[in-house]
């Protein structure tokens, strides 16, 4: 018997993985359970074969160059999905995942910039994923830019941001205007307590929505098929 | 032709001498934990670590034991046990440079040593505050092309590269199954050291199957067999990562005298 009453966690899984139907190639870092978990599901409900690579992990990567192969393959246009976190996150979608303060002399230093550099320029569908929503991630604008949200008609550039998706809500990238949108928000959550924890200005659409339950068929899947590969890929995360 | 050498761990750390640029993989890729340790007891100095292309518990373990002057990363931390405790208190305490760079960067530097240019070009970094970090990167124009700015990456070179692999042989070719980017390290290095679970009586390259995953003796200078060289890591489907260990060492090593606790206990 499924229990039919989901966590934040399984909706997070299953509204990240709405954005993945269709693609062939998702490609997700390492400690990055819940878009691996997304990705998973996508491939389990799927009708089309879908490519899962799993960083990392050596039974869901088909990788054998090593791991620069998923940098060339983004480059050749091979990966139609990835995720990035972000210490800060800016209205104009920049990305921070170097420190707080002024560089060099961080107040606060987070790991790194990792492949966003170049990832966020070459992977069609970027979506940021920060289960944080604060006024101290989602800033008027980065400290330190690790990967920029968009670039001049003359910079080289076939990807970009999608979405961003936090523990209150989901906004989508408005690309001609630049800036998010806030798409749905999540249960427990108002317009007033996003506008309240959000530092950047966003758009709003005509018609905000909450953001739907899991269907009982999905919450099945992440329970089953997906928290098998994802329980084995990152054995200390839970769905709680 | 060289031979490669068959050493005792302790004697292939004694091979890097203080000051030497070094390349190492990254937490999930076949890290020498053994040499790590080794380097830690002969109290090397001043040593350059460039991560391929992002490291953990190993940069985080030499830098607390004063061995490291400079790290080039994409990243540096213990993963889900939190940020590198060692690292982050050396960029306080002003003894430790970091040059910050991101992962295709460094894939591309190595790349274009092994294949004797002076650069590579790469996408994307343009309008990156990581490119203005970077004095030694330069943005200009494709030659090939009109109105498109690219940036040229200089090649990078190092004095070693150092990891750990499930086995060798007695000729010193090196398995290393499709962690490809250890033989871009080892292309990129003028020499390369590492310590191996097994050393094989069969030649690894009589075999198509195991020379398609091998790493020539051509690059390598020296090799050490030691068992569960890669603990408290794991390696690849011979062992799990020991993750009770590892966040062992996460709380040990965020204060000083808990990290010179664990040196005495693990390491020294």
């Amino acid at each position: 018997m499924i229990e039919p009453k989901h966590t934040k966690t399984e909706l997070l899984i299953s509204e990240i993985a709405k954005m993945l139907d269709g693609l062939s190639h998702i490609a997700v870092g390492a400690s990055s359970p819940i878009p691996g978990a997304a990705a998973l599901l996508v491939r389990a409900r799927s009708q089309l074969p879908v490519r899962v690579s799993v960083l990392s992990n050596e039974k869901h990567n088909d990788f054998t160059e090593g791991n620069r192969e998923l940098f060339d393959c983004a480059a050749q246009g091979r990966i139609d999905a990835f995720f990035l976190g972000g210490g800060q996150i800016d209205g104009d979608a920049n990305v921070n995942l170097l420190g707080l303060g002024n560089y060099p002399d961080f107040k606060v230093r987070f790991p790194g910039s990792y492949g966003s550099a170049y990832l966020y320029f070459l992977v069609p569908r970027v979506i940021l994923f920060r289960q944080e929503h604060s006024c101290r991630v989602l800033v008027p604008k980065v400290d330190f830019i690790s990967a920029p949200g968009s670039s001049p008609e003359n910079i080289y550039r076939t990807g970009g941001p999608y979405a961003l998706v936090t523990d209150k809500c989901i906004f989508s990238f408005d690309n001609q205007r630049r800036c998010f949108c806030l798409q749905s928000i999540h249960e427990g959550e108002t317009i007033s307590s996003v506008e309240q924890n959000t530092g950047f200005k966003f758009l709003y659409p005509e018609k905000i929505l909450k953001t739907p339950p899991p269907s009982p068929e999905n919450l099945k899947l992440i329970r089953t098929i997906v928290w098998k590969d994802i329980s084995e890929i990152y054995p200390r995360f839970t769905l709680t | 032709m060289h031979e490669t050498a068959i050493l005792p761990v302790d004697e292939l750390a004694k091979l890097v001498s203080s000051d030497s640029s070094i390349s190492i993989p990254p937490d999930y890729s076949f890290v020498s934990m053994a040499i790590t340790r080794a380097l830690i007891r002969q109290n090397k100095t001043k040593l350059h670590l460039l991560s391929v292309p992002q490291s953990g518990i190993q940069t985080d373990m030499l830098v607390g034991a004063g061995c490291v002057s400079t790290i080039e990363t994409a990243a540096v931390s213990l993963g889900e046990f939190g940020p590198a405790p060692q690292v982050s208190a050396a960029l306080k305490a002003g003894i430790l440079e970091i040059i910050h760079s991101t992962c295709p960067a460094i894939h591309a530097g190595l790349q274009a040593s092994e294949k004797g240019l002076p650069f590579l070009p790469l996408r994307g970094l343009i309008g990156t505050d990581l490119l203005q970090t970077r004095p030694d990167w330069i943005q200009l124009e494709n030659p090939f092309g009109k109105n498109d700015p690219i940036v040229f990456l200089p090649a990078i070179r190092t004095n070693f590269a150092i990891f750990h692999a499930p086995f060798a042989d007695r000729d010193g070719n090196v398995w290393i199954g499709r962690r490809r980017e250890l033989a871009t390290m080892s292309h990129a290095a003028e020499q390369t050291l590492v310590t191996v679970e097994e050393i094989r009586e069969t030649n690894i390259m009589s075999d198509e199957l195991t020379a398609c995953g091998a790493l020539s003796a051509m690059y390598v200078t020296a090799i050490a067999e030691v068992s569960n060289g890669a603990w408290p890591l794991g390696l690849s489907k011979i062992y799990s990562p020991d993750y009770s260990h590892l966040e062992l060492y996460a709380k040990m090593a965020c204060k000083r005298e808990s990290f010179i606790q664990y040196l005495n206990e693990y390491v020294l």
